[in-house]
């Protein structure tokens, strides 16, 4: 314990405390990116995967197929695949990048079967309702369908959203620096691991913590139900 | 000339049939009330009409013109001259008793918002709840959300009304409001298919009355007819269990 109070300020300085900000501002921009760019895809695939156009049809497998596919291989896998097809074709060297694709993949997939259940979970009576008032598809969704739905939809939603922070440490096996290596790195120059990564976990509840309040300010006044 | 003409019609629900080549008419003006025990098709046969289920065979002709129910244009034409009203009202839960009442004439015929919502509004006290207008649909009666359900398909100023068993699922003092609503309509010279099973009330409102049994009509004839001399023995078995009932 002593040596824990002792080893306080050392561990405080204005170098580590810097690292530790980026770090934490590469988790908070993989997780920021995930969610915003899963949660517009994963809409769209979930509005292609209901919808009954004929037309629409070779979407809607492809949609089927990548869904069921991202949500069945783990994180990490994904992001090793990820990694090392980018490399084969040299698309890009930045492992940044890498993550951020797979966060975004994993992200959509999640959150398109998230969206998707709650479009579900409305009574199929409403979309008689409105069909039979010359609505179309769209017109439905948007008037209709998703005002009742999102109080379905963004509980899980946002508690995919508090997972996925946590899933971004993932990152750190192909080496992209966000909060959990930096940890790792700290704890290598000789810091001790309670003191590095009590850190970090405090860092992380930072991160977490304004998310689940927003979740439940949006629950409050989107899910509602009523416009 | 026809306001609807069902010619041959036949759908399926998965491999049910539950309606089976059926032809029946309905002119301007003119109330048909289709009765017949449970899953006789009725109710789908409403349903059909404005293109929620789709015919297997037959041809539906509205107003001259025959419906395609794979082409938009004819969808959109049939659902623009028909209302319907549902057994369980179907009310958007999301909005209040007036946005129910006008979101589609604005948002799907594009009339102008003003006008909409006073016709909203004369039409809400017509059927007794202007005075509901802000609340949602769960925070009314079964019976006010029925009424709510008529106000809305009628203003969407709807050329025949399409009335699917609208009291079935009323407490028998809600029922009678209801009914008061549609006789009044039909005071008016509203063109409507009636679904029920309030006999009295069928045989007071309508013009024709056709007994459906197993997605057929078994018998067509004015209520005194149909009701007093009926001509087919089904018929016969279906109004002597309504008598002992």
């Amino acid at each position: 314990m002593e040596r824990l109070i002792e080893e306080i300020p050392n561990f405080f300085t204005y170098w580590n405390i810097i690292f530790l900000l980026k770090a934490m501002g590469v988790t908070l921009m993989l997780t920021l990116f995930g969610c915003i760019f899963g949660f517009a895809f994963g809409l769209i695939l979930a509005i292609v995967r209901k919808s009954e156009n004929k037309l629409m049809m070779p979407l809607r497998i492809f949609v089927v197929f990548f869904t069921e596919i991202f949500r069945r291989i783990p994180f990490l896998v994904t992001l090793l695949l990820i990694f090392y097809v980018f490399q084969i074709f040299q698309i890009t060297d930045s492992l940044f990048v890498i993550a951020l694709i797979s966060v975004c993949l994993i992200a959509t997939a999640f959150i398109g079967e998230i969206i998707r259940s709650g479009i579900e979970s409305i009574n199929m009576a409403q979309w008689d309702a409105a069909k039979a008032m010359n609505f179309s598809y769209l017109q439905i969704l948007k008037e209709v369908i998703f005002p009742q739905a999102w109080k379905v939809i963004l509980p899980p939603a946002f508690g995919f959203f508090i997972l996925f922070i946590k899933d971004t440490a993932l990152a750190s096996q192909i080496g992209v620096m966000e909060l959990t290596f930096a940890g790792k790195i700290l704890n290598n120059k000789g810091f001790s691991p309670v003191l590095v990564f009590g850190s970090i976990l405090i860092l992380y509840f930072i991160l977490s913590f304004p998310l689940d309040r927003f979740g439940k300010y949006m629950e409050r006044k989107i899910a509602s139900g009523r416009n | 000339m026809h306001q609807v003409e069902i010619k041959s019609i036949s759908a399926n629900y998965g491999s049910l049939k539950v309606i089976d080549d059926l032809s029946i008419q309905l002119n301007k003006g003119e109330i048909v009330s289709l009765i017949g025990p449970s899953g006789s098709g009725k109710s789908t046969l409403l349903k059909l009409l404005v293109g929620l289920i789709k015919p297997t065979q037959g041809e539906v002709v509205i107003q001259n013109r025959t419906i395609n129910f794979d082409n938009k244009d004819d969808l959109r034409f049939a659902r623009s001259k028909l209302a319907i009203v549902f057994q369980q009202y179907n009310l958007f839960q999301n909005m209040n008793i007036l946005n129910n009442v006008c979101i589609a004439p604005i948002k799907i015929q594009k009339r102008d918002k003003h006008e909409v919502e006073e016709s909203a509004k004369i039409l809400l006290e017509k059927v007794g709840l202007k005075d509901k207008m802000h609340a949602y649909p769960d925070e009314l009666s079964g019976g006010q959300q029925q009424r709510v359900a008529i106000a809305r398909a009628l203003n969407l100023k709807p050329e025949i009304l399409l009335l699917d068993e609208v009291t079935s699922a009323l407490d028998p003092e809600l029922v009678k409001e209801v009914l008061n609503t549609i006789k009044i309509l039909a005071s008016e010279g509203m063109t409507m298919f009636i679904v029920s099973h309030e006999m009295g009330f069928v045989k007071e409102i309508s013009n024709q009355v056709a007994f459906l049994d197993k997605g057929k009509v078994i018998e067509m004839n004015s209520p005194e007819k149909l009701f007093n001399h009926p001509e087919n023995q089904r018929t016969k078995d279906f109004m002597m269990k309504i008598i002992k009932e």
